[in-house]
């Protein structure tokens, strides 16, 4: 015999918190491409952790149950670039690291996005000294930064919310345009 | 009949007379130096002697000591005597202008990277190490980081206050 529910039945729980906005009809809804891809993409980001100190930790508390990354899509960390969209650096960078985050950047393809969490990989943070990288976006483009030392695996989540921001509205385009491809030339990246 | 530091400290003296000098004790471990052209003689003497030998080098790193001219750089081994358990420091001085050490890599196979992690930070020379590059800083950095006149912060830094960081 089935026991009743007695969780969450009150609260107003959508799958999808929003769709886009498109013309529906009878079996059938219109929107535009972009938006489609978009929804698409920005709810299966595959991460790839680049952990390298504490903040790696943190990474990991969010990957536990508890602070679930998996329900926003990202099941699936992979620790190949070929085969991930979103690089994660949490930790600290060396100024000898420096080169080894610009070959893994270099080895994931198009559309591919990078967060910076914690102080340390976004501005070297209270490590300011002559072996510590101040700041990964001297070596590659940045889209979004996780302050904080570390920042609690919430912070972390809120990133991840604010690429899925970033992945949903992303035209199609983008990647070919010449404004992006003056971004990669200004890092010394063809 | 255990070895005591005045045991030590009485062999040293009985084979290289006046040579070895500085004698301290910190916490219960002998420490003393010689001119830097002995540092392998000493080093083998400690090795061979049966009742001595000290074959285990601990640590070997370097401290500057800007005041004291012409003796700036100071080479620190750290040695280990496993049958005994008795620890003994021995310290080699060099000057800055002149940072030429011989190298205990023949005697002791670990002295290698560390002798390469001392010339990083500090520039001594070693000379006759098979491999004296950098270890653990960037190889084109021209400068020693662990010497007292180099800045600890990094100098690319453009938004930090100076008053804030007393610069």
């Amino acid at each position: 015999m089935p026991r009743p529910v007695r969780f969450n039945i009150n609260a107003d729980v959508k799958l999808v918190k929003e769709g886009p906005e498109g013309y529906m009809g009878e079996g059938f809804f219109a929107t535009g491409f972009d938006k489609v891809v978009g929804l698409a993409r920005k709810n299966s980001i595959w991460p790839l952790p680049f952990a390298t100190s504490c903040c790696g930790i943190e990474f990991m508390a969010t990957m536990g149950s508890h602070y679930d990354l998996a329900r926003f899509g990202s099941e699936r960390v992979g620790f190949s670039p070929r085969q991930c969209d979103l690089l994660m650096v949490m930790g600290t960078i060396a100024k000898k690291m420096g080169p080894v985050v610009k070959q893994v950047y270099l080895q994931m393809a198009e559309p591919r996005w990078v967060i910076a969490v914690g102080a340390c990989a976004s501005s070297g943070g209270i490590f300011d000294t002559y072996s510590v990288l101040q700041g990964i976006d001297q070596v590659v483009p940045v889209d979004v930064y996780v302050p904080g030392c570390p920042p609690r695996p919430e912070a972390i989540l809120d990133g991840v919310m604010k690429i899925q921001d970033l992945v949903g509205k992303e035209e199609l385009r983008r990647r070919t345009s010449e404004r992006y491809k003056g971004l990669l030339e200004s890092y010394g990246i063809q | 009949m255990s070895l005591t530091n005045e045991k030590i400290k009485e062999k040293l003296v009985g084979k290289f007379g006046d040579q070895v000098g500085n004698f301290e004790e910190s916490f219960g471990m002998l420490s003393f130096s010689a001119p830097k052209d002995m540092n392998l003689k000493v080093l083998q003497f400690l090795y061979d002697e049966p009742d001595l030998s000290f074959r285990f080098l601990t640590d070997l790193c370097a401290v500057h000591y800007p005041d004291k001219h012409d003796a700036e750089l100071e080479v620190v081994y750290h040695l280990h005597n496993l049958k005994d358990n008795v620890r003994l420091r021995f310290r080699v001085s060099t000057p800055v202008s002149n940072p030429d050490v011989f190298t205990a890599t023949k005697l002791f196979e670990s002295a290698n990277w560390m002798e390469r992690e001392t010339y990083d930070f500090y520039g001594v020379n070693f000379l006759g190490h098979p491999n004296l590059v950098r270890i653990l800083n960037v190889d084109e950095m021209d400068y020693f980081p662990m010497r007292k006149e180099f800045p600890l912060e990094d100098q690319t830094r453009i938004d930090k206050d100076d008053d804030m960081f007393g610069r």
